[in-house]
């Protein structure tokens, strides 16, 4: 006690020290085992900030289903090139269901210029707004391995937002002019997209447009032929980092830290992971770079590219985007009528569902 | 073993804290005391379920041997024997091996009358055990946080807990414990150079002495702790390393969920340069 009485400022001070930085957490801590026992193979839930994660992922309620029958949307308007074998009230049902995920405050006249016929191209949100949702089919569709039958809707990555809230777009060329003030080599920067850590924050162009390996653990010692270098290896912790920020888990939800590369002792979640890659790669280079001529300046970066997608830009922040509600089997617009390329899978997968 | 012939009148009666005379004996060199007992009694009884668990388990290589602690399921409740059973009296029999070891180590200062800082330093050893497999997981609300008994398994263990927070070399706490625990071997080898280089000395000059070594530090650095201070400073350094290191895994979990970089944002977001 007389230890305490001796020290009490320095105690006094420690404590608001701890007080002022960070906003600490505090038990009840929830955990979910995923591996054997006593290798730490387990994801630290904290309950209250999961009530927090609760609210922010409320799906929107769908909109009354259209009534079956009557003609379909391309005989009726002109000028539908993607959702022509919808009926003409299930196309107005989505029309309308978009708006509201994308457009909410605008409506129509965000896509449609007033004055204009509706099929016209004028606007380039609209010529984007089609890409979507041929990318959105897409993803639904072809990436069932990442996207199971849960599949993604508009307001998937919108959010009643005109541009979703997380993107990316190539980092600026570092503006630092003497060379004695170090070099950057595009790192130690506190910045968000690797959790703002120091390690290098454009890991985005290297791996979800470009498709560099992004396996570095070696298999062989250093004089033996090892390939593998620090910055490949600092760009993959990179982009590990935003993976583990966009979904809300550690890096053990998906690998065991023993043999980060080894399938043998990772979690079935990594398989799911690897396929997300791929399809963010497939997203940004044939779906959003092809509209680099469609966008206007402002809404690009400063190299000049589009904002592309990283796994923030569905995920934000749970391990599956909006906690996993099913929004889009109750639109069949946002599944591909027919693939070009009929597989059996999916074409199973293509049929809408009632 | 034979006693030194100055060492019996050091060898007193007396002293203990438990037991009185029933207990306060020697066993060749060593002084046995009623924590004596109870350190062999929790030491074999240990090694024994280890030897046990090992003798259930797939190997006996000594790297492999995995004494892992219950599955989370389990809650602060026992375990089934082989199944995280064992861990949970194994880790009794380490806490009670442990303390009274120290306490037997209180005993024997106290014969001596002499202060307590050998026991004291090892308190924090055991700090850092109790921390880990006691403290923690008390707070997580499950054995299973503890590490396993195992040369690799507890290697596997601490790899994947500290990526659980992305970036162990971010925590706060971590990053004190570090600095203090190589602080600490710095402190040891110039404290160890100054002494050797002081006894041995050019050929034919005498030993130097205290204000030899003195005179170094002052001359190399403006200052000299002392011969009695450096052993305060190891002390300090050595001891506030330990604790550090067992702060920074308590408030891994049970105050912290998130990757360790995310929490310098407070840093980030102060207003100077925000």
């Amino acid at each position: 006690m007389n230890i305490i009485m001796k020290y009490k400022t320095s105690f006094v001070a420690l404590l608001a020290l701890a007080g002022l930085t960070g906003c600490w957490e505090r038990p009840p801590i929830e955990s979910v085992q995923t591996g054997y026992r006593g290798t730490a193979m387990v994801e630290l839930n904290n309950p209250r900030l999961m009530a927090a994660q609760q609210a922010a992922n409320v799906a929107p309620q769908p909109a009354p289903p259209a009534e079956a029958g009557g003609p379909l949307a391309s005989a009726v308007f002109k000028n539908v090139q993607v959702l022509g074998n919808l009926s003409v009230a299930e196309f107005t049902r989505t029309m309308a269901s978009l708006t509201s995920w994308v457009a909410p405050t605008e409506g129509c006249a965000y896509c449609h210029k007033p004055g204009e016929g509706l099929e016209a191209d004028t606007l380039y949100t609209k010529v984007v707004a089609r890409k979507m949702l041929q990318m959105t089919q897409a993803i639904n569709v072809e990436n069932k391995a990442h996207v199971g039958s849960t599949g993604v809707t508009c307001y998937t990555c919108h959010r009643g937002q005109h541009v979703p809230a997380n993107t990316w777009v190539n980092a600026a060329a570092s503006t630092k002019s003497a060379k004695f003030l170090g070099v950057e080599s595009g790192q130690n920067r506190p910045s968000t997209a690797v959790s703002i850590t120091s390690l290098p924050y454009d890991p985005f162009k290297t791996y979800l447009s470009g498709s560099a390996d992004i396996k570095v653990a070696s298999n062989t010692a250093l004089p033996a032929g090892n390939k593998k270098d620090v910055p490949n290896a600092e760009r993959t912790f990179g982009l590990m980092m935003h993976m583990s920020d966009s979904l809300g888990v550690n890096c053990t939800y998906c690998h065991n830290s023993q043999a980060f590369d080894k399938w043998s002792v990772s979690t079935p979640q990594r398989v799911t992971a690897w396929h997300g890659i791929r399809m963010a790669r497939d997203i940004n280079n044939s779906y959003l770079d092809p509209l680099n001529s469609v966008f206007p300046a402002n809404r690009k970066g400063p190299t000049g590219d589009v904002a592309k997608v990283n796994c923030q830009t569905c995920h934000q922040g749970a391990t599956k985007p909006l906690l996993g509600a099913q929004m889009a089997k109750n639109y069949p617009a946002m599944y591909s009528p027919a693939p070009a390329t009929p597989l059996p899978v999916v074409a199973q997968a293509a049929t809408p569902k009632k | 073993m034979a006693m030194l012939s100055f060492e019996r009148k050091y060898r007193v009666r007396g002293g203990t804290l438990l037991g009185g005379d029933l207990f306060d004996f020697w066993v060749g060199p060593f002084y046995v005391g009623f924590f004596g007992v109870t350190t062999a009694f929790f030491s074999i009884l240990g090694t024994a379920l280890i030897l046990w668990a090992t003798f259930q388990g797939p190997t006996w290589n000594i790297w492999q041997i995995n004494i892992a602690p219950p599955d989370l399921k389990y809650g602060l409740r026992m375990a089934p024997f082989n199944e995280g059973g064992i861990w949970q009296i194994v880790t009794v029999c380490a806490v009670g091996a442990f303390t009274s070891w120290a306490l037997r180590e209180v005993e024997i200062c106290r014969k001596l009358g002499m202060g307590l800082h050998v026991p004291f330093a090892f308190a924090f050893a055991i700090l850092a055990f109790v921390t880990l497999n006691v403290i923690r997981p008390l707070m997580l609300g499950a054995w299973g946080h503890g590490f396993p008994y195992g040369i690799i398994s507890h290697l596997d263990w601490v790899s994947n807990t500290g990526y659980q927070y992305l970036h162990f070399h971010y925590n706060p706490a971590h990053m004190i414990a570090a600095s203090l625990f190589f602080a600490t071997t710095l402190a040891l080898s110039l404290h160890g150079a100054l002494i050797l280089s002081s006894t041995n000395p050019a050929k034919g000059e005498p030993v130097k002495t205290a204000e030899h070594e003195n005179t170094f530090f002052r001359d190399a650095i403006g200052y000299s702790v002392g011969t009695l201070g450096i052993h305060r400073v190891g002390l300090l350094l050595a001891l506030s390393s330990v604790f550090w290191a067992a702060v920074c895994i308590i408030i891994s979990g049970p105050f912290w969920t998130r990757g360790w970089p995310e929490w310098w944002s407070w840093w980030l977001n102060l207003p100077i340069w925000k």
